[in-house]
């Protein structure tokens, strides 16, 4: 390790630094709550800081740690990304945790080690590297799932979470084991050269797939989804956004890695798994949404189908495949925030808020929240002209273009079928007359509903500069699979 | 002028915005006057295209260009213009829609502020689909329609609103994601290919222009064609709506307010007759003409025709009967289409004017009665002729311009129609008459029932004869009627050119075969290459 290495992983170490700050200030005499999210927000903001300025200092992709790290666009993209996610969410969580018992240093301290190994697994081009990330994200998340410690539905959650999450992690190491002992390095450039060489290596393959299960269960693919709308449900609501935005998006943030730089030149030995995985998350993920009455299980479900979705873009192998998998991460995050948002709008504390009904008639008492509601779901829809469209286009774009008509047809079929259960809380907020629930909304709620909303809004109707943001972002990504 | 498309679509939008934003939803009285101003000047805007619209001989096709880059990452441009077509579609979106607005004043006493709203988005997204000419552009406003007309039909329908509505949702948006998908493989068709499905493309700059894609429709290779035919076809059929589509409509029809009634008649479906007429003949002519696909396009056109009609004939509820009977005459639209001259398919466009106009004073009229009464049941009238003469008088003449009697509409749209198809085939012409007979029989039946005979249900003695209000929403329909029943030569003058154009473009062989001398006119005036269609923004990644 060099001084030079210090520099590039400037975010990582403020974002630990300022982790183990937030976990030792109330020992240190923070015993105010209601500020413990301003530090937060100040950790963030100096972890920014830090992002842009080793972006600008590493122009080029750059190694670090010796070749387990990497700055490059790819990475930058998902650390800002990641970032906003973390606060937005951060925001959410305050309201929650200034009038309750838990300790809110603690949960923003682990809110902060989780993003610090988000922002390793954007960044790490070695198995291990990205293991380690994602490892620090899976305990943070484990502990953030059971953060109500005496409602049993989150201690519940937070179980089944710990238990499946460990056994996947363990399935995804033995993956890298086999990796390792065929390919002989677990750094993704060694593996890509190695593979290249190799014809129907069973090791090689069971090696693959085991990994790629363990991303499944991350991202929250069918087959391994069936504990997300536990989890979901079970877990306090910021923690729910938290689980079903940051943490998707940095799984595919590695899968993508992996899979682009890593494993693209065995791709005909696993796209037809990831198409099935990807047909089948969008069918069971959308049919099941559909009978759901609990709105967290509904947006649960819905992250399954989403992650189908996502997954063509990594099948695709594609510059617009790739593409489509961070537009689509990004537009996805702001959208899914902002229901998310609204459901924490509508719940009084505890585990209100969470059935279909209690959106009834919210267009009298919250015009403004219940219009946000509907851009929000369009967009998951992807329904133009909000962000939606333009993610679902690019994913839609890679499928055809790759040769994939029948999951493309099989995406836009489900994706219409999504409208059905998205409609129905339109359904319950403006055409049913309800008991219009009063909202009273924090200042932190209102105002990501209304960032949600504008970048929701602009993003769909002007997306050029997100699209040429990402198409530099994957250009790094895209000359290492091209060669 | 140049952005005069534009002006004209987004001027409801800044209505609707206006009324959003600034006035008070108590404020009943504001909200209709503003909603009325920009409906109206919104038609009096669209008559500007009227006049100015050039119908000589070798005037190019497309007129008012509008054309700059939007998305050039992925080659989007905005790319408005319009033909002879687009041009009458969008004056009688823009006359039928102040009709609409017009005519709500009584109809719609809760939640008025957002039913204006709304009524002024629809038109914007209607307009918008009709000036497009970028495939990209023309997708976002055919899905942006259909929140609107969903939330009209959801909030201020009849009791099975909520049914009537998500299915009007999801089957539009069924067949427009399929739409999509097509477009994405015109896309790639015409830029880099499609390797894995062995398509080889055509190396041009990706771009999404609709124009493009007319020229380059016989270079499509005949199986690639027949898909993206099936898919656009599923996406215009069910708009149409074509039997086996259709069961969307009465429903929709039945539940929605009669303002949404009246929209979704005359405009919404002619959304679908314009996508066969705009994308799916002129794009992919080789599929339009082969075997298995005219023929089951043909078929279930004549099975709309005469199952439409049939069912409309036993419908004890008047705008049921009504929505049916759109289905039969939609799918005279279809058949004159298919007939692929230009006889049949002027008469084809003709006829979705014609029904644009008849069909929703049919809508307003059964809406008018409804708001008296609170029932649309046949059974429940009768006689009323001598309570309301002047209702009886507006009612017969929108009957008769329906069903096609001389002197009035739609009997040169049907004639032009069966002219066309005769020339192709007597058998489709044959069932087309028929289907006008059986048109005559259900709506004279309809007439008799409800207007003719005694006045024996006492509820309908105290009726009241159209206020003036209501009489000027159907005098200009009534104006029209007249008009083009009389005189529709400046109609058929603005058609010939587009249509000859279609036809070119799906039969290259027609006007040789009948020995008439065409020759393409320029497509546009001003012809503006696109701004730099940055490579996916290569220039900055390789920094």
């Amino acid at each position: 390790m060099t001084w030079a290495d210090l520099a590039f992983l400037l975010p990582e170490i403020v974002l630990a630094i300022g982790g183990c700050i937030l976990l030792l200030a109330p020992v240190l005499g923070g015993k105010n709550n209601g500020i413990a999210a301003k530090w937060t927000m100040l950790v963030l903001l100096a972890a920014t800081t830090a992002t842009v300025f080793v972006a600008a200092g590493a122009g080029t992709p750059t190694d670090a740690l010796g070749t387990l790290f990497v700055v490059d666009g790819f990475a930058v993209f998902f650390k800002l990304l990641f970032i906003v996610i973390i606060a937005m969410v951060a925001l959410l969580s305050a309201e929650f945790l200034t009038d309750g018992e838990y300790s809110a240093w603690e949960f923003y301290s682990l809110m902060t080690f989780a993003l610090c190994g988000m922002m390793f697994m954007a960044s790490g081009t070695h198995l291990i590297s990205i293991y380690v990330g994602l490892e620090l994200l899976s305990l943070s998340s484990y502990i953030l799932a059971g953060y109500y410690k005496n409602e049993a539905r989150s201690t519940e959650a937070a179980m089944k979470y710990f238990v499946l999450g460990s056994v996947s992690s363990g399935i995804m190491l033995y993956g890298m084991s086999l990796i390792y002992g065929v390919c002989g390095s677990l750094h993704l450039s060694t593996i890509s050269v190695a593979v290249s060489t190799m014809f129907d290596n069973d090791a090689l393959i069971i090696g693959v797939m085991l990994l790629g299960a363990g991303l499944c269960f991350k991202v929250a693919a069918v087959p391994f989804h069936v504990w997300t709308p536990d989890v979901y449900t079970g877990a306090p609501t910021p923690i729910t956004a938290f689980l079903s935005t940051a943490s998707k998006v940095a799984a595919f943030a590695i899968f993508a890695r992996i899979f682009y730089t890593g494993l693209h030149n065995i791709s005909g030995d696993w796209n037809s798994i990831i198409a099935a995985v990807a047909a089948l998350s969008m069918i069971v993920g959308n049919l099941a949404a559909i009978t759901q009455t609990n709105v967290k299980r509904m947006l649960a479900y819905s992250s399954i189908a989403h992650a189908g979705y996502a997954l063509l873009g990594i099948l695709a192998m594609s510059e617009i495949g790739l593409q489509g998998v961070l537009i689509y991460m990004l537009v996805y995050a702001f959208a899914n925030i902002g229901t998310w948002a609204m459901v924490m709008l509508l719940s009084r504390r505890e585990y209100a808020g969470e059935k279909v009904d209690d959106f009834d008639g919210l267009h009298k008492s919250a015009p403004l929240y219940a219009f946000a509601m509907v851009v929000f779901l369009l967009s998951l829809g992807g329904i133009p002209p909000t962000a939606g469209f333009i993610g679902k286009y690019f994913l839609f774009a890679a499928a055809i273009s790759a040769g994939y008509a029948w999951l493309a047809v099989i995406a836009v079929l489900m994706s219409a079928v999504s409208i059905f259960y998205y409609f129905r809380l339109v359904v319950a907020m403006y055409l049913k007359e309800g008991k219009a629930a009063e909202v009273v909304a924090s200042r932190q709620v209102r105002f990501i509903v209304v960032v949600c909303l504008i970048a929701t809004l602009v993003l769909g109707i002007l997306p050029e500069r997100l699209i040429r943001s990402a198409a530099r972002s994957i250009a790094p990504i895209v000359n290492l699979a091209s060669r | 002028m140049q952005n005069i498309l534009s002006i004209i679509t987004y001027w409801p939008l800044v209505g609707a915005l206006l009324i959003l934003f600034f006035v008070n939803k108590e404020s009943s009285r504001a909200i209709k006057t503003i909603a009325t101003f920009f409906a109206g000047t919104g038609f009096l805007l669209s008559l500007v295209l009227w006049f100015q619209y050039d119908r000589s001989a070798g005037a190019p096709t497309f007129q008012f260009i509008e054309r700059f880059s939007w998305i050039p990452s992925i080659g989007v441009d905005y790319f408005f213009g319009i033909d002879g077509i687009a041009m009458l579609l969008i004056v009688m979106t823009t006359l039928l829609s102040f009709i609409a607005v017009y005519s709500s004043f009584t109809a719609i006493e809760n939640r008025q502020k957002e039913y204006y709203v709304l009524l002024l988005m629809l038109e914007t997204g209607m307009i918008g689909v009709f000036c497009a000419l970028d495939f990209f552009l023309f997708y976002v406003f055919w899905e942006v329609m259909l929140v609107p007309m969903y939330f009209l039909i959801g909030v201020w329908g009849g009791p099975r609103k909520l049914y009537a509505a998500i299915k009007f949702f999801l089957y539009t948006l069924a067949g427009s994601v399929l739409m999509l998908l097509a477009i994405l493989a015109l896309y790639f068709f015409n830029s880099s290919g499609i390797p894995f499905l062995g398509i080889a493309g055509l190396g041009n700059a990706p771009s999404f222009d609709v124009l493009q894609f007319h020229q380059i429709g016989h270079l499509i290779p005949a199986g690639m064609q027949f898909w993206l035919f099936l898919a656009f076809f599923i996406a215009f059929a069910i708009k149409v709506p074509m039997f086996p589509f259709h069961t969307w409509l009465p429903d929709a029809h039945v539940e929605a307010p009669t303002a949404g009634s009246v929209i979704l008649a005359a405009v919404l479906l002619k959304m679908g007759t314009y996508g066969f007429v705009r994308f799916s003949l002129p794009i992919l002519p080789d599929a339009a003409a082969s075997k298995e696909l005219l023929i089951p396009v043909i078929t279930l056109s004549i099975i709309g025709i005469v199952y439409g009609a049939l069912v409309a004939m036993v419908q004890p509820d008047m705008k049921k009967l009504v929505a049916y009977s759109s289905v039969s005459h939609l799918g005279f639209v279809m058949l004159g289409m298919f007939a692929f001259n230009p006889m049949g398919i002027q008469g084809s466009v003709l006829q979705m004017i014609n029904h644009g106009i008849s069909t929703g004073g049919l809508f307003l009229l059964v809406g008018i009665v409804y708001e008296r009464r609170h029932t649309r049941m046949i059974s429940e009238y009768g006689g009323i002729a001598k309570v309301m003469p002047v209702y009886a008088f507006f009612f017969l003449v929108t009957t008769l311009s329906s069903i096609g009697l001389p002197t009035l509409n739609g009997f040169i749209g049907e004639f032009a129609i069966l002219l066309g198809v005769a020339n192709r085939s007597m058998v489709w012409a044959a069932f087309a008459a028929l289907g006008i007979v059986l048109g005559a029989a259900y709506m004279l039946w309809l007439y008799q029932r409800v207007f003719w005979g005694p006045l024996d249900n006492p509820k309908n003695e105290e009726l009241k004869d159209l206020t003036w209000r209501e009489q000027w929403t159907l005098i200009p329909l009534v104006i029209c009627m007249l008009w083009i029943g009389l005189y529709p030569k400046p109609f058929f003058d603005i058609m010939e050119e587009p249509v000859n154009y279609i036809v070119n473009k799906v039969d290259p062989g027609y006007f040789e075969k009948a020995h008439i001398e065409y020759v393409e006119p320029p497509l546009m005036e001003r012809h503006e290459a696109p701004a730099e269609h940055a490579q996916l923004g290569a220039t900055e990644a390789a920094r």
